[in-house]
């Protein structure tokens, strides 16, 4: 079994009005000196079997294709081994 | 025989039935599409309604975008067929790169449900041909991700091609670069619009008779194809 898992994120120059309303609470709830949060998505796909070859390739494909938007969004993947 | 003209509906469309009368009482017929079938039943349109489907999980519109029917709609866009996306069905169309650009959180973070002023800047789409230039609207919006972004070498295009159909006027409620309201293809036929034309035909229910132009427009489109 992989364990592959593939963080989203928007872009850097996207707004996300999202983490500015956590990082607003964060500051009415005493923590001082918040300069910025962002919020996204965490995705764990386990998989029977290695993942390697054309199935990282089908893998990273469908991140970008699927998981993120790369008009708004990046994407970072990575495999873990042992799930 | 008036044109046919589908209407898709996905699990979580809301719009369907609203887009469906509207197309009828601009005096076309309306054809129902379901998001399984990969068959537009010889229509000479398709909508994309608002809505939530898939319940917007993901990002909205991301799953609908691989619905065994956006197949077919998207080889019939790329070949002219009249699109047209209100809404949810905008942000299907932007996921499906039929349209560039995508949808975000509203920057206020707040659901805006209102009636709303738009101008109408492009009159040369499938779905726009019976405004005049800079004619101003009012029809209802709702939404809560109706943010238009684009990287700024796309909004450039879109401006120098005049492919920015409608802007939001006096107030932009969602925070839609270049108060964008809705975008259209290089072509013309595929157009993509946050507020809703099919909540005003009529004067019982809409806050003009304003929305029904878009559905007039398909349909010299097509009666003058």
């Amino acid at each position: 079994m992989a364990r592959v898992v593939v963080d989203v994120m928007l872009k850097p120059e996207i707004l996300d009005p999202q983490g500015r309303a956590v990082q607003g609470a964060l500051g009415r709830l005493g923590l001082t000196g918040v300069a910025d949060v962002r919020l996204g998505k965490q995705f764990i796909i386990t998989i029977d079997g290695d993942v390697a070859g054309e199935r990282l390739e089908q893998l990273h494909a469908l991140a970008a294709e699927l998981l993120s938007n790369p008009v708004i969004e990046n994407y970072v993947l990575r495999v873990e081994a042992d799930a | 025989m008036s044109p046919r003209i589908g209407v898709v509906t996905f699990p979580g469309t809301l719009d369907d039935g609203d887009a469906a009368r509207a197309v009828r009482f601009a005096g076309g017929e309306p054809v129902a599409l379901w998001h399984g079938d990969a068959d537009l039943k010889s229509v000479d349109a398709v909508i994309l309604p608002g809505g939530f489907s898939y319940g917007d999980y993901l990002r909205c519109g991301a799953i609908s975008r691989f619905a065994p029917v956006m197949t077919p709609v998207i080889t019939a866009a790329g070949a002219g067929m009249p699109v047209l996306g209100i809404c949810n069905g905008f942000q299907i169309l932007c996921e499906s790169h039929l349209l560039p650009g995508a949808l975000t959180r509203n920057q206020s973070m707040h659901f805006i449900c209102r009636d709303q002023r738009l101008r109408i800047e492009n009159t040369s789409t499938a779905w726009t041909n019976g405004f005049a230039h800079g004619q101003e609207i009012v029809i209802p919006l709702k939404n809560g991700e109706g943010n238009f972004n684009a990287d700024t070498a796309t909004l450039d295009e879109l401006e120098a091609e005049g492919r920015v159909i409608a802007r939001y006027v006096d107030v932009n409620p969602n925070g839609s670069q270049r108060d964008i309201a809705g975008i259209t293809n290089a072509r013309g036929n595929v157009v993509g619009l946050m507020p809703h034309p099919e909540h005003a035909i009529e004067d019982l229910t809409g806050p003009s008779l304003d929305g029904l132009v878009f559905f007039s427009s398909v349909l010299n489109a097509l009666v003058g194809a």
